[in-house]
């Protein structure tokens, strides 16, 4: 037995952190679990102590890794102003707060978050919104702080966002009215469709009264209909009337008045049984097309600005306290301090040393800049290391990233840039009807001039394009939920229409075509085995970059005792381990004399003097980027990147050769120079990722965000795109570029429909019954072909 | 004739109570997340372990400090 628990580490099977999953590289044990790091263990401890162990029961590993957990602190939540901005209700022995979470993703993520109480008393209720991923929690100020709560949450490993925009901006409601519209069209035409059957049937006709009920019933059920469900169509055609152009809407409102009105006057006048379950019918299809069409991620944002991606609050210095301020109220001259990984709210001046700072979010550039006393660090950067103290210089509003918002591009209003494919149809669709409809007039007014009206009517009744506007909501309806299968998520239907079009790509480089935060990291040279885990254990002492990358990189760990350690700022470090001298550092540092190449940035260990190798620290690309945009080819126009030129060389085997490759790029010129495609009339998709691609996200006709955790914040985009499935574009592509395909053909069937029954119509032989047929088979017909069409599109692009 | 009218009263009256009753669940949220209460009616306490006993009989004690 003994030997058995002595051998199985030895044997190297991968030991899995109890908590999250994840391999473990140092093991720490605890109760026969193993964990990958403290942070884990902590988690762990927590839930243990308070008999929460059931979280592992429902999920596999379900915990969240904790290893670069920052540590921000929530005691700015306790400031008055951004309190009353984030709870829901505050009384004294009650409040609300709503955080959103976005590491939410199991089961026993739920069963947790709704366990809160069992950990702090003062927590008197906790539910989460799971689609959302939201939490809501009912706490008692008296005996908890609303810091405490957002504390507590962090501390289990579910860190809650809190920016100023999700406070500002609620969601409006729209969609609950539309299913209350589609709700209620769908009762009336349930109903009406009953009391119609003793028409269709043919009712006795000595029961003419109940005939005669059965009407008026059905007029009372349409009138909701038309004046609150499908209001909507005729308030658009009005609004499109005034600016003079003709949409979809245009034929609809036409046609629903039409039948409502002739339907109204048969009833009235006892002459017929009317339309009106043509007409609810109708209603019900175009609004179930509108809702089918209005897919949304709830939990994805589309529209952040750089608002969200900067702390709510910052520790100001005020009569010599650190107190949290809200970073709006920051002024010129305020000292501040900001610690390890958190971004600086403002451009300010450097009052400590030095600081290195990542400007990979605003710039770009992958390599954290240092940043030495009296520097100006820009608002947007991320510190790196031991915390510093700064001054303010400039206010959020208006520092050097934000004024990069006040560009035209984030003005202009979006919709109206792309005419649509169905709006296109409608006119042409219109015009030809209004003839028919003309000619039709004119012939019945001569030939027999009193049933004129009833003939002019119908024309315009059939001719309403239900089938017509079902098409492109079902399409791209469908298409919107394939892609969000392939985590493509979409802000809404148009984009597939725009990406159709699009016949040039540029692409951003860190974090799109490289992964951002993961290079590859390689090893030329000999090393005693004992080494690797004393250059682990120096460069953990160092808070330079690539050390940061070594230790990260290093799988081996020593615990031996380090003397004489020094730091050379822009060399290197040295200290004895074992009585042996390790030089870890630049070239010159270590005595490497060799010439290398300068493509990737390296890394020399010298044991004793004598150099033993170097570390070669390079940009990773994403797996299967060569052969994507090879494939892409002639469509593939540029890469822009705010990175420096290291890379330029292992870009340029990458791309194919038109590509166009632009360097040292400020976000700035990354929309310049899409707005200047856009000039020579190309159809421009961007790829991105960080805040530095915000604008050209936003100038282009489709701007996609690339990310590896839908968590994470991204920029103002059309569409979230899974980093893992960008291979996947030129496939996305071709789909999008069957949406169109796949239209046409619905609005062909559509139009068949419409010619059958504008026949009936203009001979004067359209009854209630025909209509009431012929309506409902278009519709599913054509709703019917455009999912199986989408469906078989998709299996055949393998997607 | 006449009880065909006083059904068609009734059917319509207990649909149009059903529409009211679907209009206030909606305003109460109750469609907006559809996925978390179905996990949630399957989680039960578990039976009381060891530590969870110790916790019970710890609480009163807490209580009356407290009072």
């Amino acid at each position: 037995m003994m030997t058995d628990t002595e051998v199985a580490p030895e044997v190297g099977v991968e030991l899995k952190c109890f908590h999250c999953g994840q391999t473990c590289e140092e093991t720490l044990w605890l109760d026969d679990k193993a964990f990958c790091c403290y942070g884990c263990k902590t988690v762990y401890e927590i839930l243990n102590s308070n008999n929460l162990c059931q979280y592992y029961d429902l999920d596999k590993n379900p915990g969240i890794q904790l290893k670069n957990k920052s540590d921000e602190t929530y005691a700015y939540l306790n400031e008055k102003d951004i309190r009353k901005k984030i709870l829901d209700f505050d009384s004294d022995t009650f409040a609300k707060v709503n955080f959103f979470v976005p590491a939410i993703h199991c089961v026993s993520c739920i069963w947790l978050l709704e366990n809160l109480h069992k950990i702090e008393p003062g927590i008197l209720h906790s539910e989460v919104h799971f689609t959302k991923k939201t939490v809501s929690v009912d706490f008692n100020p008296q005996l908890v702080k609303l810091s405490t709560v957002a504390q507590l949450l962090a501390s289990v490993g579910y860190i809650p966002k809190v920016t100023l925009e999700d406070q500002i901006a609620e969601k409006p409601k729209t969609d609950r009215s539309l299913v209350m519209k589609l709700s209620l069209a769908g009762f009336c035409f349930g109903n009406i469709m009953l009391f119609s059957f003793p028409e269709y049937l043919g009712i006795d006709h000595s029961e003419k009264e109940l005939m005669r009920i059965f009407s008026w019933l059905n007029l009372a059920l349409a009138i909701p209909v038309f004046f609150y469900s499908g209001f909507d169509y005729i308030t658009s055609a009005l609004k499109s009337f005034k600016q003079k152009q003709i949409n979809i809407d245009v034929p609809i409102a036409a046609g629903l008045i039409a039948l409502f009105v002739r339907s109204s006057y048969d009833i009235i006048t006892a002459t017929g049984a009317g339309y009106l379950d043509s007409f609810t019918g109708l209603v019900f299809f175009l609004l179930i097309g509108r809702w089918f069409q209005n897919k949304t991620y709830e939990s994805l944002a589309f529209d952040r600005d750089f608002t969200a991606y900067f702390p709510l609050a910052v520790n100001k210095l005020e009569e010599g306290e650190w107190k949290p301020v809200v970073i709006y109220k920051l002024k010129r001259g305020d000292q501040i301090r900001i610690r390890n990984m958190e971004i600086i709210p403002a451009d300010s001046k450097l009052l400590d040393a030095f600081a290195y700072i990542d400007y990979s979010f605003v710039t770009g550039e992958s390599k954290p800049v240092k940043a030495l006393q009296g520097d100006i660090v820009y608002a947007g950067g991320r510190l790196i290391g031991t915390p510093v103290t700064l001054a303010v210089e400039k206010q959020t509003s208006q520092s050097h990233l934000t004024s990069l918002w006040n560009n035209d591009a984030f003005r202009k209003i979006e919709e109206s840039k792309y005419q649509k494919i169905i709006d296109r149809a409608a006119r042409r669709f219109t015009w030809i009807v209004l003839g028919i409809a003309f000619i039709t007039a004119i012939y019945w007014q001569i030939t027999e001039p009193s049933s004129m009206w009833l003939v002019l009517t119908s024309v315009l009744m059939v001719a309403c394009p239900c089938a017509l506007a079902l098409a492109a909501p079902f399409t791209l309806g469908s298409m919107l939920r394939v892609l969000g299968k392939k985590q493509l998520y979409l802000k809404n239907a148009d984009v597939i229409e725009r990406m159709a079009t699009i016949d040039a790509i540029v692409f951003d480089k860190t974090g799109t075509i490289t992964h951002g935060d993961e290079p590859n990291i390689s090893f030329t040279g000999e090393l005693h085995e004992d080494d690797p885990g004393r250059i682990k254990l120096l460069t953990s002492y160092s808070t330079h970059p690539l050390s940061i990358l070594i230790t990260k990189h290093l799988k081996y760990t020593s615990k031996e005792v380090v003397q004489d350690f020094k730091e050379l700022p822009g060399q290197g470090i040295y200290a004895t381990i074992d009585g042996k001298l390790y030089k870890i550092g630049s070239a010159t540092f270590t005595g490497f004399r060799y010439k290398i190449n300068q493509e990737a940035s390296h890394v020399f260990i010298a044991i004793d003097n004598d150099v033993k190798g170097y570390f070669v620290i390079k940009t990773s690309v994403r797996k299967n980027m060569k052969g994507m945009l090879q494939r892409l080819a002639g469509k593939c126009t540029a890469l822009l990147s705010g990175d420096n030129e290291t890379d330029k060389a292992q870009m340029k085997k990458l791309f194919p050769a038109s590509t166009e490759m632009l360097f040292n790029q400020s976000p700035q010129d990354k929309l310049d120079y899409i707005a200047a495609l856009q000039q020579q009339g190309k159809k421009v998709m961007m790829i991105g990722d960080g805040l530095n691609d915000a604008g050209a996200l936003r100038q282009s006709d489709v701007g996609l965000a690339i990310t590896d955790d839908t968590g994470v914040f991204t920029p103002a985009c059309d569409g979230i795109l899974y980093g893992a499935h960008i291979t996947q574009l030129p496939r996305i592509l071709r789909f999008a570029k069957a949406s169109s395909f796949i239209l046409k053909t619905g609005f062909a069937i559509s139009f068949f429909y419409n010619a059958i029954a504008l026949s009936f119509a203009v001979t004067g032989h359209l009854t209630p019954l025909v209509a009431a047929i012929i309506m409902p088979i278009s519709s599913i017909s054509v709703v019917g072909f455009s999912t199986l069409a989408v469906k078989i599109a998709a299996s055949r692009i393998k997607l | 004739m006449g009880i065909i009218t006083l059904l068609i009263t009734i059917s319509v009256t207990i649909a149009i109570i059903f529409l009211a009753v679907f209009y206030w669940n909606m305003k109460n949220g109750q469609y907006d997340d559809t996925y978390t209460p179905s996990v949630r009616m399957l989680f039960d306490d578990k039976p009381a372990s060891a530590s969870a006993e110790k916790d019970a009989a710890a609480k009163p004690d807490k209580n009356q400090a407290r009072a």
